[in-house]
């Protein structure tokens, strides 16, 4: 059976390694430090700790302080809290002065369930996204995550890590390591490629496979990196496949779909289809549930990739 | 206190001048900027820069140094003539606030401007950045000191009421903060907007240490700075009663004079009144 493990579990344990190893890391929370996995490093180094209390803003304002005096901070909470709530702060004192603040969203997507729309962001991507130097990164999975904790420690500049509740199988093999703004090929494919970001990289391999017994044959690739987009390898998959499904756990606005769908049409117009929330706010549920009823299942991928193909076909008669 | 003789005080007195007409001639070169809460703040700026504070132009970026967050960042006029005057960057810069292509941007940019230690102009945030540099200041062991200039209708912020609570929770007592109170936001008289007061009580209540000031009186902001910096296991805020538009007299208590430049007439008169 695959190991199981959220990306936040990761995030703490890969926190209280960054602080044996680097003693400029220090980490902000806004009193969900058991929720986010800061609790661990608070353990640890109860002096590299601030807990700011239910203030987020002012948690953004202080980590910016704490950049410009040579830290390295890690500030944590909920994705809606960790973006749009305090989305001038970081417009102004963090991207605009590029410190070197880390944000790390925990909660975040239609997975964070039962708690239902107030709590569950699918626009944080594309809020981020849109600020001059951000960078934005959507870990596949645990080990993933741990490792683009550390990567994400060593890179100087804002960056918005984009983490999650529900816990999530292994879907990277070991030996793939992350290295940021390098998009990961993990399956190759002639018909169409399925570009997918965080836990829907997991169903989209899966379309993948279903899809080949029906003689398509599909490429996955893990954009972990929304900003910046690796171009390169995007472009290069686009010209090989003609046909692209966008799968996220997010808007279809403004994130991963509306990422490459900028970058493909104008350099490389293919037909792309993109899943993901279609413009609507979540709800309470199981994660399960939730995302069938959004449609962020393999099924409903199988059935993007088919019609694409089918685009492609169209338009090439 | 610093031992400050009476010649001092009076040196910083024709510094001032000087520096008000800085201030003038370079909203007036520039068509807009804010007059008002610069002149203010003016005089608290003169005092933390040329009496006070620990800092080396020719060094800006040194670790040991005190950091300043104008945190009410339309204000910067009054800080870029305190800087080029130091000798942070050259006077000539000055010519060109708010113009393309210049370091002098129409509110400070850390990036761009050396001695700017936070970019501000969107209002409330200040605080809580200084906070964030008093911690780091605080894990280094140092001994340096931050200050933060806070506008009156700043803190109707809601940022503001939380960082003073941190800052109050981690006892910072090496940050010092000023409250420009000139009394006048853009709409005009904060007391019709909306209320500060009662404005000490506040922030006793939120856990600081709070002193009184004229803000425009160099003894007395001396005497009350060196109170606060003796002051351990709170932040002080000092309460700085200040006049919007100080040293020219169409401008004192004008909640016009917020953002607006002088037209030539203006600033002719403006330079006549501070030649005097």
């Amino acid at each position: 059976m695959t190991e199981m493990m959220a990306t936040r579990d990761a995030y703490g344990q890969a926190l209280v390694e960054l602080g044996r190893q680097m003693d400029k890391i220090v980490v902000l929370d806004a009193d969900l430090s058991k929720s986010t996995k800061t609790a661990l490093f608070a353990e640890k180094f109860p002096l590299r700790f601030f807990n700011i209390g239910i203030s987020e803003a002012d948690m953004m304002g202080t980590a910016a302080g704490l950049a410009a005096s040579g830290y390295i901070p890690f500030t944590s909470t909920f994705g809606v809290f960790a973006t749009g709530r305090v989305y001038d702060q970081i417009r102004n004192t963090i991207a605009y002065t590029k410190l070197n603040v880390k944000i790390v969203a925990s909660h975040t997507g239609i997975t964070v369930g039962e708690d239902g729309a107030s709590h569950q962001a699918l626009e944080d991507i594309a809020l981020m996204r849109v600020l001059p130097n951000m960078m934005v990164v959507v870990p596949a999975d645990g080990r993933q995550t741990y490792q683009a904790v550390k990567a994400v420690a060593r890179y100087e500049g804002p960056i918005y890590l984009r983490l999650g509740r529900p816990k999530v199988p292994q879907v990277i093999p070991a030996g793939l390591f992350f290295e940021l703004g390098k998009a990961q090929l993990l399956k190759e494919g002639k018909d169409l490629a399925y570009l997918a970001a965080g836990i829907t990289v997991k169903p989209s391999l899966e379309a993948a496979r279903i899809l080949e017994s029906q003689g398509i044959d599909a490429a996955v690739v893990n954009v972990h990196t929304i900003k910046p987009l690796d171009e390169e390898l995007l472009l290069q998959v686009a010209k090989k496949t003609g046909a692209l499904v966008t799968v996220e756990e997010h808007s279809v606005i403004g994130g991963l779909g509306g990422a490459v769908t900028e970058l493909i049409s104008e350099h490389h117009p293919v037909p792309i289809i993109r899943i993901g929330i279609n413009d609507t706010f979540g709800e309470s549920g199981t994660p399960e549930a939730l995302l069938k009823k959004y449609g962020l299942t393999s099924e409903n991928l199988v059935n993007a990739g088919q019609a694409v193909v089918q685009k492609k076909r169209q338009l090439s008669c | 206190m610093p031992v400050i003789s009476a010649t001092a005080i009076e040196e910083l007195k024709l510094k001032a001048k000087k520096l008000r007409k800085d201030v003038i001639s370079m909203i007036y070169r520039a068509a807009s900027g804010h007059p008002g809460g610069a002149l203010s703040a003016l005089d608290i700026l003169i005092v933390l820069y040329y009496t006070v504070m620990n800092i080396d132009p020719k060094n800006y970026l040194d670790i040991e140094r005190d950091r300043l967050v104008l945190s009410k960042g339309h204000a910067c006029p009054a800080l870029y003539a305190v800087l080029a005057d130091r000798g942070f960057f050259p006077s000539d810069w000055l010519d060109f606030l708010r113009k393309i292509d210049s370091p002098l941007q129409g509110h400070p940019d850390m990036r761009r401007i050396p001695g700017i230690e936070m970019s501000t102009g969107s209002l409330g945030q200040g605080l809580s950045a200084a906070n964030g540099m008093a911690l780091a200041a605080r894990l280094d062991g140092s001994r340096r000191r931050v200050y933060v200039i806070l506008g009156d209708g700043e803190i109707q912020e809601g940022q503001v009421w939380e960082a003073a609570m941190t800052a109050a929770h981690y006892r910072l007592d090496n940050l010092t903060a000023f409250l420009d109170y000139n009394g006048l936001q853009i709409d005009g008289w904060i007391r019709d907007v909306k209320s500060l007061e009662p404005l000490a009580e506040k922030w006793r209540a939120f856990g600081w240490h709070v002193l009184e000031v004229d803000g425009h009186d160099y003894t007395s902001l001396l005497e009350i700075i060196d109170r606060a910096h003796f002051h351990k296991g709170a932040p002080t805020m000092i309460i700085a009663h200040t006049v919007k538009g100080k040293g020219i007299s169409f401008m004192e208590n004008q909640a016009d004079w917020h953002g607006r430049a002088p037209n030539k007439e203006e600033y002719v008169q403006a330079l006549a009144e501070l030649e005097k």
